[in-house]
């Protein structure tokens, strides 16, 4: 049995010490908001915030989990995830949406560290979540203006 | 078993969106959003709203089409014949109908639509499919025209209760009102009554210059619920008793399960049950990690079938060597005799890979069969096939059969394809509860039906003036007919697709022969984003660019002086060229790239701009679209597909292709079938053409235009020409570059989310105007 705390409340999982937390997020916790894409900590989709940091839950098993966990459900309870999220709508950032509870979970920890990112820096923290749709463009730009 | 898994069901999911989280039976609220997310914060009711049969049976409320559900509580359904996977195409349709009924989009809840045989088919691909960039082109008059009836059944109704002429009747915002008298009605409360009246088959539309929302860059339906996590695509379904699956499938095509030893996954904790077709395995757990660990545990032995040796340079020996009689395509005048008579000729030949699709949400299928019908959850391009093969592996009646769509993470083609709701049901068939299965990304790459590849040989005669005055283009390929059919394609038989955007170009040539060599072989097809036109389009940009640079014009003025009697692609031609700056000077090993096309009814020109660096990497310094499509639907919309499309062309152009060693697929994951990252995108200027021509398509048209312009930018630059995709690299380097080596290990680095800080980064400084 394992006790995460996850958006703020307290949760037990029954469940194997090596479950990624993304499994146990999905499945367990009903969570889906948090995205399977290649399980192999590639392509940036099952980004969520662990103590604030951001992290690839695909490969991250539960047993190892050390920090309060928050998915994309819940940051937009925070100023920056609200604003992220603002941003994303005003500049219609989604085409198909499957990679952006990962986008937005990257770019919100960026910006909780970065009040005002650089493109390098914007580069660096980005550069892990992959979009099929081509919405990088549209996530930069959104990015800047969240940080207004 | 241990208590694992929660399952939330339909019900419990109300609009304000509650969720049950597992902490030993507590009911915790969870995160309630601001922003009113419509259609998409929870998965919809389809049965509440009417949304689960064409005919609406069921809903209390008004039903004048498949189109359109009004209920007399006020909720107003607008049901969508094509299904949302990034294009923008829920947003589109609403805005069709929400024109002409008189409502705002804010108004409106937005679901999929169920399979039917006849309300959701399309003029244009003769069924109910989503491809092809045809939804706008195919909805454009009968999403207006159902609108329009239901407003005018809504004002009749209201007219009669008032005893007023409609005429004198105005109806705005979901409401009828006669000026005259001061009275309005609400549509919820003339529901009823207009339920009662006929549908008129004879619907006038409103001219363009009343467009209150055609034509205005509204805010999308679906993307509210994709930032905070509530939408849900077919992988997320979530229903009460619902178990999930992960497979091991057969690595090598054609190959068949010999023999399975699963003694020690049915042991292991939370494996429900191992469920066998003739070429996979299915291992069934209480949650997808139980499953994939038990396929972990399998011992399998294959008997590995015709497939067993496939590899990449037989594929190609084969495309190389076919010998087939050709297919002709298009032939005017006499293309060889005034070819063999030109005082200059080119030729070049032409490969292009096989393509995986790739979509960021990979294959899942959840399917319940039981004795009296079946349920199927999914992403799927095309819903009537999908309960059509149901019905045909059940054995069940049609009507029983129901599919639920859902929004899509990725199309591009691959649900299209139906061989992964095949394999579904025919596993779920096999037991009595719910069964998701979900495909790792490997198998999603691996197993795909891929992109065709194509062995093209092209040559023109230049006259006098160096223009073509005979071209000649013959491909030689597969085609993807048999399988999107699902029955064979007659020997002889021209598939269109093998010579789109090769038989009708932009361009006045006056001698021309278009055809094709069909080439048959082991590896399933199917149809990928651009289509015939991504692979023609490369082949002939590219060639164009060729025959302007062989008498030593510049590529723009080249093509404009054969598009005397096509102005719409000159305008766009023009547009883009200025718009990119083209002839401004440019450092060294930096060049721009023009592709020209009018593809899907829409006609686009982009220019790419590129600077290659010593060892032969690619910087993509930016790109510059002109696109007219007619009427643009949603301008916003525009900009956003043609900037998401192009960067996609882009993506695969520079990375991808599929290969065979030993029958199996080589590529497996996002390590090694590489996909363009955040850092590496250039900004993408959008110029939509006004217009008021009826509107074209739009989904791939950036993509067609992606290939070619960035490989005339790499020729401009480096003086190299690339004629085999993906772009092999090295080529690009330096000559005499000793940092080759080096280049290429510095370059694969920066797909694993690290960036290579300093001289591999380039630089932004002139895009923030983006």
């Amino acid at each position: 049995m394992r006790k995460l705390i996850i958006n703020g409340v307290s949760m037990t999982f029954d469940a194997p010490d090596d479950m990624p937390l993304l499994w146990a997020l999905r499945e367990l916790a009903g969570l889906t908001g948090t995205k399977f894409g290649c399980g192999i900590g590639q392509c940036g989709a099952c980004t969520v915030h662990v103590g604030g940091q951001p992290v690839r839950s695909c490969i991250l098993p539960i047993s190892e989990v050390a920090g309060e966990v928050t998915t994309i459900e819940a940051i937009g309870e925070s100023d920056v995830g609200r604003r992220v999220q603002e941003a994303w709508l005003a500049l219609e950032v989604i085409q198909c949406g499957y990679c952006q509870s990962g986008q937005i979970m990257a770019a919100s920890a960026l910006l909780a560290r970065e009040t005002a990112p650089d493109d390098a820096m914007i580069d660096a923290a980005m550069a892990g979540n992959i979009c099929r749709c081509g919405t990088y463009p549209r996530i930069r730009a959104a990015i800047k203006a969240a940080t207004r | 078993m241990s208590g694992g898994y929660a399952a939330i069901p339909e019900s419990a999911l109300p609009a304000t969106t509650r969720r049950r989280f597992l902490t030993g039976g507590a009911l915790i609220m969870g995160f309630m959003f601001s922003r009113a997310a419509r259609a998409f914060d929870s998965e919809p009711n389809l049965a509440a709203a009417g949304a689960l049969d064409a005919q609406g049976r069921g809903f209390a409320g008004f039903v004048p089409s498949g189109f359109i559900r009004i209920g007399d509580d006020g909720r107003i359904i607008l049901v969508m014949p094509s299904v949302e996977m990034g294009q923008g195409i829920y947003t589109a349709e609403a805005m069709l109908i929400a024109e002409e009924l008189e409502i705002g989009l804010d108004q409106a809840e937005v679901v999929a639509s169920p399979p039917d045989s006849m309300a959701y088919i399309q003029s244009i691909l003769k069924s109910q499919v989503t491809g092809g960039s045809t939804s706008i082109r195919a909805f454009w008059t009968p999403l207006r025209q159902a609108g329009a009836a239901a407003r005018s059944m809504l004002v009749d109704a209201a007219a009669a209760q008032w005893g007023v002429r409609p005429e004198e009747c105005a109806a705005d915002r979901a409401v009828v009102s006669h000026a005259a008298s001061g009275r309005s009605l609400p549509y919820a409360a003339l529901a009823a009554a207009a339920a009662r009246r006929p549908v008129p088959q004879n619907i006038g539309v409103k001219p363009v210059s009343q467009f209150k929302l055609i034509g205005r860059p509204l805010k999308r339906v679906d993307t509210p619920a994709k930032v905070n996590g509530s939408a849900r695509f077919g992988i997320d379904v979530a229903i009460p008793g619902l178990r999930t699956a992960a497979l091991l499938m057969c690595p090598t095509i054609g190959g068949r399960l010999r023999a399975l030893d699963d003694s020690v996954t049915r042991q292991a904790p939370g494996v429900i049950d191992v469920l066998r077709l003739e070429d996979a395995v299915a291992v069934v757990g209480e949650h997808y990690w139980a499953a994939k660990k038990g396929v972990d545990l399998l011992k399998a032995e294959w008997v590995h079938g015709p497939g067993a040796h496939l590899s990449s340079p037989t594929l190609e020996n084969m495309l190389l060597h076919a010998d087939a009689e050709p297919t002709p395509g298009v032939l005017t005048g006499s293309p060889e005799q005034v070819m063999a008579r030109a005082p200059h000729r080119l030729e070049a030949i032409y490969d292009l890979p096989y393509l995986a699709h790739a979509t960021l949400e990979p294959i899942n299928t959840t399917v319940h069969v039981r004795p009296d019908g079946c349920d199927i959850w999914v992403g799927t391009q095309v819903p009537l096939t999908a309960r059509k093969v149901a019905a045909e592996i059940t054995g069940l009646p049609p009507e029983t059969i129901m599919v639920r769509n859902h929004l899509i993470g990725g199309g591009f083609g691959r649900r299209l394809a139906v061989d992964t709701i095949e394999q579904a049901v025919r596993f779920a068939r096999q037991v009595d509860y719910p069964l998701k299965i979900i495909w790792s990304r490997e198998q999603d790459i691996q197993h795909d039906h891929f992109r065709p590849a194509y062995h093209d040989r092209i040559a023109a005669g230049l006259g006098p003036d160096g223009l073509p005055v005979a071209w000649t283009h013959r491909t030689t390929c597969s085609t993807v007919r048999p399988y999107y059919d699902r029955k064979p394609w007659p020997l002889g038989t021209l598939d269109k697709d093998a010579i789109a955007g090769a038989s009708e170009l932009p361009y006045a040539i006056p001698a021309m022969r278009v055809d094709w060599v069909r080439q048959d072989g082991p590896v399933a097809l199917n149809w990928w984003r651009g289509v015939g036109e991504t692979h023609n389009v490369f082949v002939v940009e590219s060639f164009v660019d060729e025959l302007a640079r062989s008498v030593d014009r510049d590529p723009v003025e080249y093509r404009r002086a054969m598009l005397a009697h096509n102005p719409r692609s000159r305008a766009v031609l023009d547009h883009a060229a200025k718009a990119a700056g083209w002839g401004d000077p440019l450092p060294p090993r930096t060049g721009r790239g023009i592709s020209l096309h009018d593809s899907f009814g829409s006609y686009a020109a982009l220019v790419v701009e590129v600077s290659v660096d010593p060892h032969g990497e690619v910087r993509l310094r930016r790109a510059v679209a002109a696109v007219d499509c007619g009427i643009a639907i949603n301008p916003d919309s525009v900009a956003a597909q043609i900037q998401g499309g192009v960067i996609f062309g882009l993506s695969a152009a520079l990375f991808n292709g599929i290969t065979f060693a030993d029958g199996r697929v080589e590529q497996s994951n996002f390590h090694d079938y590489r996909q363009l990252r955040f850092n590496e995108a250039p900004a993408v200027e959008v110029h939509v053409m006004p217009s008021e021509e009826n509107p074209g398509g739009l989904g791939e048209v950036g993509t067609v235009s992606a290939a070619p312009a960035l490989c005339n930018a790499i020729f401009a630059a480096t003086g190299v020409r690339v004629r085999r995709l993906p772009i092999d690299r090295t080529e690009l380097a330096e000559k005499g570059s000793d940092n080759m080596v080096a280049g290429i290990a510095t370059a694969a680095t920066i797909g694993v989310g690290t960036l290579v800080a300093g001289a591999t980064l380039h630089s932004r400084a002139k895009e923030s105007d983006r």
